[in-house]
């Protein structure tokens, strides 16, 4: 039943495209709507009971171990009820977003196509079905935030998006590929169960920074962070779906699901809890002074993320230092805030799309005023930005209280040991919270407050049509109950917790009100401070200016992009386009380099012991051999280097008659007449001029290199000829020659005979050659009279 | 007895046509026009065949007859390819047929 679930939008990814063309009058929207909403209730009736989890398995793949295993538990439900609820306001929402005139078909069948691998990477419990699922949905994130491919910047981003989340699924795939080779299973489930064995093991180390680096590049951590606003070039609903509610959590359930193997770890809890609170600190700040209502929630989502990894760091500090109930309550907060999340970033961006749908524009700098003219949606986004700021008593002060909580008590804990981390970790706490509270009210009152500016924007500006504010009213409703019941989701946030932390838990009731105590003046001081900086903005806005643009992120993602372009060129144009001189003397000294290593690191002997004796008239015909070969060298005209080349091949016919080979020695003839009738040929063809003018140092290189390769194949020959291990198999040919293959002439019988395959072959590389002098004459011959056609 | 004395004679033979050689090598590399070297290969190839000859007697063996036939047949060939080439500039001239295509 799950895997019917998780295919529906697959299959249903085949039909937008066709239901486009065949019932163009009605928007492709409506038929795609049932998938979401059938996924949506099954996972609504699953929600009574999840415990114990429910598996479901399919055998796929059984030999690599890549099965269609899905299992649904608190996390996994949790996730998957975000998706395809969210999901299918989203759908309902694009369907007034978006005009008959777009390319409807594609958007829909991407978006399926995403729906389908988010469910998937929540849902698998097989670590492969997750990673496949996990490409899957970088690849459809890529096609939806490029889904107006004429734009240039839609392009610049969908590139930078697959870049950078391609580059952490594949970290991801090489921690796995280590979580495999350890346990020798690829269930997940089977893998928290050996989490001892893990822990012991050398490798974990390294497959816990791959899986980081693969969590913090999904969920736009820093520094890998720089994708997320450049993705807010996706169609708005894509940007509400993907970029805020469902894509950028996958690497947060990542580290909520495999926290039971990792979190013994210090490095783990370390790295997530300032990666995350640094992230959460430094994208509020960068959201308070952007311009595009886009890239302030594109900030706000990393800042949030930052804020949700933190929790899950602080989790596993607890865990790893056995304080149960501190490490329940940093879970807890982390799922709550999820859900928070997912409620209130969706309607916020569905709001700014509306905003930008009504107005023509997502400029701050534009916008004002807008309170009078649009008080729907400014309901909506002042609930939703109230409680992103922390406002009580919304659900995003619920759970920013217990976010100062869960930090209180690890800095309390480690107060002692780790004091100047302690500090960090507080201010890095206050000062993201207290940009948050400002970019939110900033955004707030920038945007509805103050006079109109008509003359402006493009159309006049008014309130969205009803069907458009559906979805966020929706979505802001679930987060008013969220805010007023927060315990109505108690059982599912429990059941999250206990799958995360993979023991029983009894969460804690969630209050509003604990008291007068430390995270309240907490939040009171982040409200004050924040107000007085909102209200002083003009003042010190310039500060932002101080950072120039040349140590941001994003230059350095640019200069990184061009100089691996460049200089692979430089590398290419260095290593390739040399001549072919350069080529054959970096083979040469390769050869020579790796003769000297071998002979260096083996002991090889030389001996002489089994040589014969040289007779006279064969030191004369060397001495031949030898004089015509340096003449060859100093030669300055081409005909005497090929008169020279000739006498070679004759002298070492003679050889072949000295060392009793008649008939290599008639074949050498015939063929070395042959080949210098050919030579012969070519040189008619050829300038005058025989060698250009070469420096001494080319002519130097040229003589060390040539004289070391001679060095070298002299002393491999000798080497290989003094270490004989084995009887020569010539003795079988003699013995056989005449009883096996009735022949006299062993060379033949072995030629034709014993070793009949290779005469085969050589004879059809005769044929080929041949065949190819004849094209190459006669394609030339035919381009020839082709040109003189066309003049 | 007699073998042996053969067999010195032939050595003796074959030194004096290897020295001749390097003699006629001298002239290949040294000689100042084109023909002197085309001559001195001829003779080189001549007394190539010499040489083959007396070591087949020094062997006692007959396979290498074919040998000094085809170089007799080859340096015949080279020397009129060269002689033709430096007549003419080349070896090989365009049939009648092709050179009315052309």
């Amino acid at each position: 039943m799950i895997l019917w679930i998780v295919l529906l939008p697959f299959i249903a990814a085949l039909l937008p495209v066709v239901i486009q063309k065949q019932f163009s009058k009605i928007h492709t929207g409506w038929f795609v709507l049932p998938v979401p909403v059938i996924a949506s209730l099954f996972f609504i009736s699953k929600l009574s009971n999840i415990n114990p989890p429910f598996f479901e398995s399919h055998r796929w793949m059984p030999s690599i171990g890549l099965n269609l295993n899905f299992k649904i538990d608190g996390i996994g439900l949790l996730f998957a009820l975000l998706i395809s609820i969210i999901g299918a306001l989203v759908v309902f929402y694009s369907i007034h977003y978006l005009s008959h005139r777009e390319e409807l078909g594609k958007f829909y069948t991407y978006l399926l196509l995403f729906m389908g691998a988010m469910l998937g990477v929540v849902l698998s419990d097989n670590i492969l079905a997750l990673y496949m699922f996990w490409e899957l949905t970088s690849i459809s994130s890529f096609l939806l935030i490029s889904f107006w491919y004429v734009k240039a910047r839609s392009i610049q981003g969908a590139l930078k998006s697959m870049l950078i989340t391609v580059f952490g699924g594949l970290m991801l795939l090489g921690g796995i590929a280590i979580l495999i080779t350890i346990t020798d299973t690829t269930s997940i489930t089977e893998m928290i169960n050996q989490s001892s064995t893990i822990q012991q093991h050398p490798l974990f180390p390294l497959a816990l920074i791959l899986v980081l680096l693969a969590a913090c590049t999904k969920s736009a951590q820093f520094p890998f962070h720089i994708w997320l606003p450049d993705a807010m070039e996706a169609p708005t609903p894509v940007s509400a779906y993907l970029h805020s509610a469902t894509m950028v959590k996958a690497g947060i359930y990542l580290v909520a699901r495999l926290t039971p193997i990792f979190a013994v770890s210090a490095i783990w809890t370390y790295s997530l809890i300032f990666i995350g609170l640094f992230t959460m600190c430094f994208a509020s700040i960068k959201a308070v002074n952007q311009k595009d209502l886009k890239g302030v929630l594109a900030f706000s989502t990393i800042s949030q993320l930052g804020l949700i990894m933190s929790l899950l760091g602080l989790g596993s500090f607890a865990f790893s230092n056995q304080f149960k109930e501190m490490y329940i309550i940093a879970i807890t907060a982390s799922v709550f805030h999820i859900l928070n999340h997912a409620s209130f970033k969706g309607a916020l961006f569905m709001t700014v799309g509306i905003i930008d749908h009504e107005t023509g524009t997502r400029d701050i700098r534009k916008l004002n005023g807008l309170l009078t003219m649009m008080p729907v949606t400014f309901t909506m986004s002042c609930l939703g930005l109230l409680s992103m700021a922390g406002v009580p008593p919304f659900n995003g002060f619920l759970s920013k209280e217990m976010f100062i909580t869960a930090v209180l008590n690890v800095v309390n804990h480690a107060m002692s040991s780790h004091l100047i981390l302690s500090i960090i970790a507080l201010l890095l706490m206050f000062i993201g919270s207290m940009f948050t509270f400002i970019y939110c009210i900033k955004l707030l009152k920038d945007i509805f407050f103050g006079h109109p500016k008509d003359n402006t924007s493009e159309k006049p500006p008014h309130e969205a049509p009803l069907l458009l504010l559906v979805s966020p009213i929706v979505l802001i409703t679930m987060m008013l109950i969220i805010s007023i019941v927060p315990n109505v989701f108690l059982p599912l946030l429990t059941a999250a917790t206990a799958s995360i932390t993979n023991q029983h838990v009894d969460v804690a009731h969630i209050h509003h009100f604990h008291g007068i105590n430390s995270p309240l003046l907490i939040t009171l001081a982040i409200i004050v401070f924040g107000a007085l900086l909102v209200a002083t903005y003009q003042h010190w806005s310039k500060l932002y200016s101080v950072l120039p643009e040349r140590f941001s992120l994003n230059h350095g993602y640019d200069f990184l992009l061009k100089h691996s372009q460049t200089t692979s060129k430089s590398i290419n144009q260095f290593l390739v386009f040399k001549t072919i001189r350069f080529s054959m003397s970096a083979i040469l000294v390769t050869l020579i380099l790796m003769t000297v290593y071998v002979f260096i690191n083996h002991s090889v002997a030389i001996n002489f012991k089994s040589l014969s004796t040289i007779q006279p008239y064969e030191m004369i015909l060397v001495g031949i051999i030898l004089i015509a070969t340096i003449m060859i060298l100093k030669a300055q005209s081409r005909l005497f280097s090929i008169i020279m080349l000739s006498a070679i091949g004759y002298s070492i016919a003679l050889l072949f008659v000295f060392f009793n080979a008649p008939d290599l020695a008639l074949t050498q003839l015939a063929i070395e007449t042959i080949s210098t009738a050919l030579f012969l040929m070519c040189f008619y063809h050829l300038p005058k001029q025989y060698r250009h003018k070469e420096s001494a140092t080319f002519k130097l290189t040229n003589f060390v290199i040539a004289l070391l390769a001679g060095i070298c194949v002299t002393v491999i020959a000798l080497a290989a000829y003094s270490n004989k291990l084995y009887p020569s198999i010539a003795d079988y040919y003699i013995k056989h020659v005449y009883d096996l293959a009735a022949g006299k002439n062993m060379v033949n019988v072995i030629l034709v005979d014993f070793r009949g395959f290779d005469t085969l072959f050589e004879s059809s590389v005769l044929g080929i050659a041949g065949i190819g002098i004849y094209t190459l004459i006669r394609l030339r011959q035919n381009r020839g009279e082709h040109n003189e056609k066309t003049k | 007895m007699t073998n042996d004395i053969v067999n010195i004679i032939i050595i003796i033979a074959l030194i004096i046509v290897a020295c001749a050689m390097l003699g006629i090598v001298y002239r290949v590399i040294k000689g100042p026009t084109l023909a002197d070297r085309v001559v001195a290969l001829d003779a080189l190839g001549i007394s190539l065949m010499a040489m083959i000859a007396l070591f087949s007697v020094l062997l006692n063996t007959k396979y290498y007859i074919s040998i000094i036939m085809l170089l007799g047949v080859l340096a015949f060939l080279g020397t009129a390819a060269f002689a033709k080439f430096m007549e003419r500039g080349e070896i090989v001239e365009y049939d009648r047929h092709n050179r009315d295509h052309r």
